[in-house]
């Protein structure tokens, strides 16, 4: 799709990774420098969540929480209602994993524009281990109303959808990954908070992912049309509010839907989509991503393997609903 | 706000607005009692006479800000809020009922003059020291955030995070006050989970801390002044209440943390509080 300026060739052996942390941390700055109300609060993990060039370049406009989320998120829904656009920041596995109350009733419930910065979220966490793989932050942050979702593809949609977020008045969640991924964008390509985007047309199944696996789902599009099998291609980076016009306009014309997500898919984009096409349009439903189990330590290549989240295994999951099809 | 009342008006206010917290109660058939007849002269004296507010304008940008962090003793601040000329007084009996403003705890986006939605224990005095760091970048130096905090929500440990920051960042814009009533749901605080020696605490934690009887007028104001002028330390006051306060059948008597009066309780409740003929003394006199 021409207006959405991708890059030339997915498959490029060169191509670029960086990780989403970093575009959001660039975003943050940014963000900073247009508007005076933004401000950054941080427990204890400041480098690793990239916040630290914010609290460089303002550091009258950063707090320093320490080990502390339920203080994170609360200190922050003081602070916006200040008239403050706060981003608090943690890894996700503690925010929200540990504070999910507390932003509920002092943020999403009492209705400020604070911004939740779920850092090294899912499996590209890596060696970490469980404790530390966020896997459910999806799902969590979903069932809240008054909840905005973001989950970025790459870096360079991570620092738009931070200078977005900025700028919206609603309570929002951030999902950002630890490791480097590939930047499938460019800087001319388009953000917008709640809109999907078709990457890659096709008739035959339509496989909608989130975050860093709409690379994978790519990387598969480009190894299906070699078997004769065109899938659509949906990034879809804002999980709520969920884009439906673009996925049923896509649906009815393929009738056959994969969601890619590295996180459970209970509740995830899988249990979003799989609500959306069961009350509108129900068709055949594949959901990739973890199912109802924990992480552990490995290489993040490791992990996708095993929980079938790799290039191959979605191309294999189109072949299967193809048979379905019949 | 108007003129100030004096010490003797304050008093007799206090006395009508627990005599509307016992009727909005009755009627509602659900909620605490006794928290919020011990804070009525904590909220008397706030609304009337401490807090800069003006309940025409509650988005005025340079007004004091009133938390009530556990929520469940709303009913003392929507019933004060009332006398204090933010809505009708009318409006008190449609407390817990459906499509009221006036939620059995307290919703920001419900009722103009609430500064926070709480319920959930411990999360107050966090959202106080957002407020008092935002104050200080807009460098808003003459605004102070008040938030009244129970005893027992003391026992969260949201409440000792907040504390060190606020504590780390000496804020002295925030003046706390805990409403040490010595009861919580399932019995005495030193029972359920011993909090003394909660001055002692507080201080290790770096605030300045106030001791005094939380009924006594005179004392709360008093108390409210000494705050404001502390310089270097947020301030804790611990203000030292009767659970059930005025009402001698509530009085001290855990049961009645949680628990509405029937007619008749609120009929000999009501009794107690016109016997008092507009004087609350203090225990500690």
């Amino acid at each position: 799709m021409s207006n959405l300026h991708l890059i030339e060739d997915v498959l490029a052996k060169d191509i670029e990774k960086i990780p989403t942390r970093k575009g959001f941390g660039k975003g943050l700055l940014e963000a900073g420098k247009r508007d005076e109300n933004v401000v950054a609060l941080c427990a204890d993990l400041t480098d690793s969540t990239q916040i630290s060039l914010f609290r460089d370049a303002f550091p009258d406009r950063f707090v320093e929480i320490g080990v502390a989320e339920q203080n994170l998120a609360t200190v922050g829904s003081g602070l916006a209602a200040m008239g403050k656009i706060p981003f608090v920041s943690s890894y996700a596995a503690f925010s929200p994993g540990r504070n999910w109350e507390q932003i509920k009733t002092t943020v999403a419930l009492n209705d400020v524009p604070v911004k939740i910065v779920g850092a090294h979220a899912g499996l590209y966490t890596g060696a970490d281990g469980a404790t530390h793989q966020m896997l459910e932050d999806i799902a969590l942050m979903r069932v809240m109303p008054n909840m905005v979702v973001v989950v970025p593809g790459d870096a360079l949609e991570a620092e738009k959808a931070t200078l977005a977020l900025a700028e919206d008045k609603r309570p929002a969640y951030i999902r950002l990954a630890r490791e480097a991924t590939p930047v499938l964008t460019t800087e001319k390509s388009p953000f917008k908070i709640g809109k999907a985007y078709v990457y890659a047309e096709g008739a035959d199944v339509t496989v909608i992912s989130t975050g860093t696996m709409t690379y994978q789902a790519m990387v598969a599009a480009e190894m299906l049309f070699k078997d004769g099998i065109d899938i659509e291609v949906i990034h879809c980076p804002t999980i709520k509010p969920l884009d439906a016009v673009t996925i049923l306009k896509s649906v009815h014309k393929t009738k056959a839907v994969i969601t890619v997500e590295e996180a459970q898919i209970n509740g995830g984009l899988g249990g979003a989509v799989a609500e959306l096409l069961g009350e509108e349009y129900p068709v055949p439903l594949k959901r990739l991503g973890v199912r109802d189990a924990y992480g552990e330590s490995g290489k993040p290549e490791e992990l996708l393997h095993k929980h079938g989240l790799t290039a191959k295994h979605i191309a294999m999951a189109a072949h299967h609903m193809m048979d379905k099809k019949g | 706000m108007g003129k100030k009342l004096t010490l003797e008006q304050l008093e007799q206010k206090a006395i009508e607005i627990r005599e509307d917290i016992i009727k909005s109660l009755e009627h509602a058939g659900s909620g605490h009692s006794a928290g919020p007849l011990g804070l009525a002269d904590i909220f008397t004296a706030l609304y009337f006479d401490i807090l800069k507010h003006d309940p025409k304008k509650p988005d005025w940008d340079q007004r004091d800000i009133l938390l009530l962090s556990n929520g469940h003793c709303v009913p003392v601040q929507y019933v004060t809020m009332a006398h204090a000329g933010y809505f009708d007084k009318k409006e008190l009996m449609t407390l817990r009922q459906f499509g009221s403003r006036l939620q059995g705890h307290p919703e920001r986006t419900k009722l103009p003059g609430l500064e926070n939605t709480s319920g959930p224990l411990g999360s107050g005095l966090s959202q106080a020291a957002g407020m008092a760091l935002g104050m200080r970048m807009n460098k808003d130096h003459h605004r102070w955030v008040y938030v009244v905090m129970g005893d027992g929500e003391q026992n969260e440990g949201n409440v000792w995070e907040a504390a060190m920051l606020a504590g780390k960042y000496k804020l002295n814009n925030i003046i706390a006050i805990t409403d040490r009533n010595y009861i919580q749901i399932d019995g005495p605080t030193e029972t359920v989970m011993p909090l003394d020696n909660l001055k002692l605490k507080w201080e290790s934690f770096g605030w300045h801390v106030i001791e005094i009887d939380g009924n006594n007028m005179e004392a709360i104001i008093d108390a409210a002044a000494m705050a404001r002028a502390v310089a270097d330390k947020p301030i804790m006051i611990i203000a030292h209440t009767i659970p059930g306060k005025g009402v001698d059948f509530m009085e001290y008597d855990f049961h009645w943390h949680g628990m509405p009066p029937n007619h008749d309780q609120a009929v000999e409740a009501l009794k107690d509080l016109r016997s008092l003929k507009g004087k609350i003394r203090s225990e500690h006199e």
